[in-house]
């Protein structure tokens, strides 16, 4: 069936068809769309929709349903993941699983509404305290806030972690068509989850592990689980990238941006070509390092001053040239604005780099 | 308060039973790395009794197999070492919205908030004023000993006045550290709660009164019906540096008169029913299967390949709306459309604007720097937008004319006094859909019949719906009726 429909409404249809039954929330621009949804829909599917009195409260709330054994989510942006911090660490060391939805908007601070990439490091790099990771997703279209949604549920149960997803203003903003269609969800069952029932009275959820050797332990089990999902879970998407001499990386908007300036460049015969990274955390470094092996040079563009770089140039182990080009503060490059940048940097028409990073 | 304390265990036979231990508590601590016969309390610690209480009422109202008990951070932060039910240990202070979470999860389980005074009172106020303020069903057993124990004595936000602590090493100063704060008194303001009690672990006769307080929340959520709170003031010999005994009566000597003792809320009449809405399978919730889209189905016999769209405008105008109803057509038509709407400050302030694009292929960016037509609903967006169209691309414009001072766009423009026509037909607020009538007849990329269509699903109001229908046929002969300005070297418009 396919409607037309807005990306953080989309977020929430994605996950009443992956069998979400619970969203605890705060309101906050771009993504407030999300909770208006699930306020709508959750309570006419049985499900509990509770706006909190804050995004400390809502995770807590979260990290409740999730030790119970619900498929349940909240969803914010940048100011209120900074408040869910706390409990995301929380929730990664008590591997409890549920979907976080971050609708990024300027920063930092108050910053404005308008769309950022500026919460890669606090997303893909962690942000709470504690060895842990989040699998980060991240959706450039309104039927992959839809489908990306759902993958995370599915993701986050896998691996008992938080799976976030992370959105940009206008990504959440935006009206596409949606194409869904309805199917039984497989909801894995949750032995360990406590439910109240004489089946689960020996469970307990905690992040507690007093004992040092206990603790270590713990967390060389979690990073066991972490290297089985950078082995498995690396997504991406190409465009182009067939013999492309420039390679282009960027994710959600500016990927879109991106995959114009390509298309209109091929068109012209410039060899340029996209890599959009799916999944942030795992990176799929592998796939990029393929694609970008026979270019000479790597433009990495993101609404930011520069996070998902580090990521790409580790992933390229300083073997490529890697520059990058960003905006802020809410501003997004153009299709034309990008094609300057790609054509400063046709290697027939600049000086041969002679290799490594700059 | 408490003078004649009756309980209904007084023969010598139930006084043994009463020591017996609990079936509700493990027979050996064995998540305790050592020392498993025996709680970490302190000798005279207040928990102990309380984990006691707790634990047999759940034997005796047999609550055993369905209880989760939430566990804090401070002292009882290791409650799930004792309790042989489902155990949740949670970040400080956050124990009544993780219950929150847990009790929406599993309506019919028995949800216990433990916690003290640092955790509930001052980290924690949020949270467990908006779990009492939503009426949540648990019971939340709140230790009040006046004092941070696990973290080594600093002051609680219940800490007396002139009180030592190792951060108010001078005593409580209210100048600096302000009062005592009264949780029981502050959550029996909200109206939810249906039983808020304070209680002491002073004496024997005021135990058996908290006896029967825990007793009587457990049963109350038992039932249903509602949010319980038992506050206890509660003893903490190690961090006072006093004796058992003494700390004991130090409760009824120092904390009694500042916390009394009594019955804050016993709610009697039932809480309002739920009142959710009607239940329906989620593909119809999501308007899967159903409504008017479908994939592509719609006819459209023009030619065409790809339109981007700028719409721009005062709030109030439709626009945002008029975009919406070409991207829904889009949609209908089997297009790849895409609308991206200026939003936030912007919609809050009197301007709008919105980009659409329709494509016959995959859509890249979702914003036209250089949008094939521009719908300038006001002078302000013409101004604005006007020098982004390109030569080959068209302005319709709201007005008779255009500015006097306005340099010629290199794009074409047409002046549609789009306004002024709704105006006519009965309503000024159907003047975008005066220029959507307009736009189909300039660009073809949708036959009118189709906008009819649309409307006559959308818009209930038959008045209106009359009004629009007849707007966007009038669009249609403002445009034809134009004298075009601008270039004429696209004569036929565009195409």
């Amino acid at each position: 069936m396919r409607q037309l429909c807005k990306g953080n409404v989309a977020v929430m249809k994605g996950a009443l068809l992956a069998g979400c039954n619970a969203y605890y929330g705060y309101p906050i621009t771009p993504a407030s769309e999300i909770a208006e949804a699930a306020a709508r829909f959750l309570p006419q599917v049985g499900g509990t929709f509770i706006q909190a009195e804050s995004e400390v409260a809502a995770i807590n709330m979260v990290y409740g349903a999730a030790a119970a054994g619900a498929r349940v989510m909240t969803a914010s942006s940048g100011p209120g993941l900074s408040l869910m911090q706390e409990g995301i660490s929380y929730l990664a060391g008590a591997e409890l699983p549920c979907v976080i939805v971050d609708v990024m908007r300027g920063g930092p601070g108050l910053g404005n509404i308008a769309p950022e990439q500026s919460d890669y490091f606090a997303t893909v790099k962690g942000g709470g305290h504690g060895n842990y990771r989040t699998i980060v997703l991240a959706p450039a279209s309104v039927q992959e806030m839809a489908s990306l949604t759902m993958l995370a549920f599915d993701l986050a149960d896998k691996y008992r972690n938080p799976t976030i997803v992370l959105a940009d203003g206008f990504i959440g903003q935006m009206m596409e068509a949606l194409d869904l269609e309805y199917v039984e969800c497989n909801i894995p069952a949750k032995p360990w989850a406590v439910k109240g029932t004489p089946e689960t009275r020996a469970n307990v959820v905690s992040s507690i592990y007093l004992e040092p050797d206990e603790l270590e332990e713990h967390n060389r089990q979690m990073e066991a689980k972490y290297i089985r999902a950078q082995n498995a879970e690396p997504r991406c998407e190409q465009y182009c990238t067939d013999g492309a001499e420039i390679l282009v990386v960027g994710y959600g908007i500016v990927s879109r941006v991106l995959r114009s300036m390509v298309e209109k460049a091929r068109a012209e015969g410039v060899p340029v070509g996209l890599f959009r990274p799916i999944t942030l955390w795992p990176f799929p470094s592998k796939a990029l390092a393929k694609a970008a092996a026979h270019a000479s040079n790597i433009l990495v563009v993101e609404l930011s001053n520069g996070q998902m770089l580090e990521d790409v140039r580790l992933a390229l182990s300083g073997r490529k040239r890697v520059d990058f080009y960003g905006r802020m503060g809410g501003n997004v490059p153009t299709v034309e604005e990008l094609r300057e940048q790609v054509e400063a940097r046709i290697p027939s028409r600049t000086e041969v780099f002679a290799g490594g990073i700059e | 308060m408490a003078t004649d304390v009756k309980d209904e265990r007084t023969s010598s036979e139930t006084y043994e039973t009463a020591h017996e231990k609990s079936s509700v508590f493990y027979d050996l601590y064995e998540r305790k790395s050592d020392l498993k016969q025996q709680t970490h309390y302190c000798p005279g610690c207040g928990h102990g009794v309380v984990h006691k209480l707790i634990a047999e009422a759940l034997q005796d109202l047999d609550l055993q197999d369905r209880t989760i008990f939430v566990s804090p951070v401070g002292c009882s932060v290791f409650a799930y070492y004792y309790f042989d039910v489902g155990n949740v240990q949670v970040a400080h202070g956050r124990a009544p919205a993780a219950a929150t979470g847990i009790k929406r999860a599993c309506p019919e389980k028995i949800v216990i908030s433990y916690q003290g005074d640092g955790d509930l009172a001052a980290i924690g106020t949020a949270e467990i004023v908006h779990a009492a303020n939503r009426g949540e069903k648990i019971t939340v057993f709140f230790i009040n000993n006046g004092i941070y124990g696990m973290t080594g004595g600093q002051m609680a936000p219940t800490t007396l006045v002139g009180q030592k602590s190792t951060t108010s090493p001078f005593g409580r100063r209210p100048a600096n550290e302000g009062f005592p704060i009264h949780m029981a008194e502050l959550l029996a303001t909200l109206q939810a709660p249906v039983y808020v009690e304070r209680v002491a672990l002073c004496d024997n006769k005021n135990i058996m009164r908290a006896r029967r307080a825990v007793r009587k929340a457990l049963e109350l959520q038992r039932d249903g019906a509602g949010f319980s709170f038992v506050e206890i003031l509660s003893p903490c010999p190690t961090i006072w540096g006093k004796e058992p005994v003494a700390a004991r009566n130090w409760v009824l000597e120092k904390m009694v008169p500042e916390f009394p003792l009594a019955v804050f809320r016993d709610r009697k009449e039932p809480l309002p029913a739920n009142g959710a809405p009607p239940q329906r399978p989620v593909a119809e919730v999501l308007g899967i299967n159903q409504g008017i889209n479908n994939n592509g189905n719609g006819r459209r016999t023009q030619p065409f390949k790809g339109l981007s769209i700028n719409i721009a405008g005062f709030g109030g105008q439709g626009v945002l709306l008029l975009g919406q109803l070409l991207a829904e057509m889009g949609t209908e038509q089997g297009l790849e459309v895409s609308w991206l709407p200026s939003y936030g400050p912007e919609m809050r302030s009197g301007s709008a604007h919105c980009w659409v694009t329709l494509s016959k292929s995959r859509i890249g960016s979702p914003l036209t720097a250089k949008p094939d037509v521009l719908i300038a609903m006001n002078e302000v967006s013409l101004r604005k937008f006007a020098d982004q169209v390109p030569s080959g691309g068209f302005i319709l414009y709201n007005g008779h004319t255009l500015p006097e001072d306005f340099p010629m766009p290199q794009a074409q423009v047409y002046c549609i006094p789009a306004s002024a026509i709704a105006d006519k037909l009965g309503s000024a607020k159907a003047a975008n859909i005066v220029m959507m009538g307009a736009m189909l007849e300039e660009t073809g990329c949708f036959e009118p019949s189709t906008a009819t269509r649309f409307l006559e699903a959308k818009v209930k109001n038959p008045t209106l719906l009359e009004i629009d229908i007849k707007a966007i046929t009038a669009g249609c002969d403002a445009v034809d009726h134009q004298v075009n300005l601008g270039p004429v070297s696209q004569p036929d418009g565009f195409a």
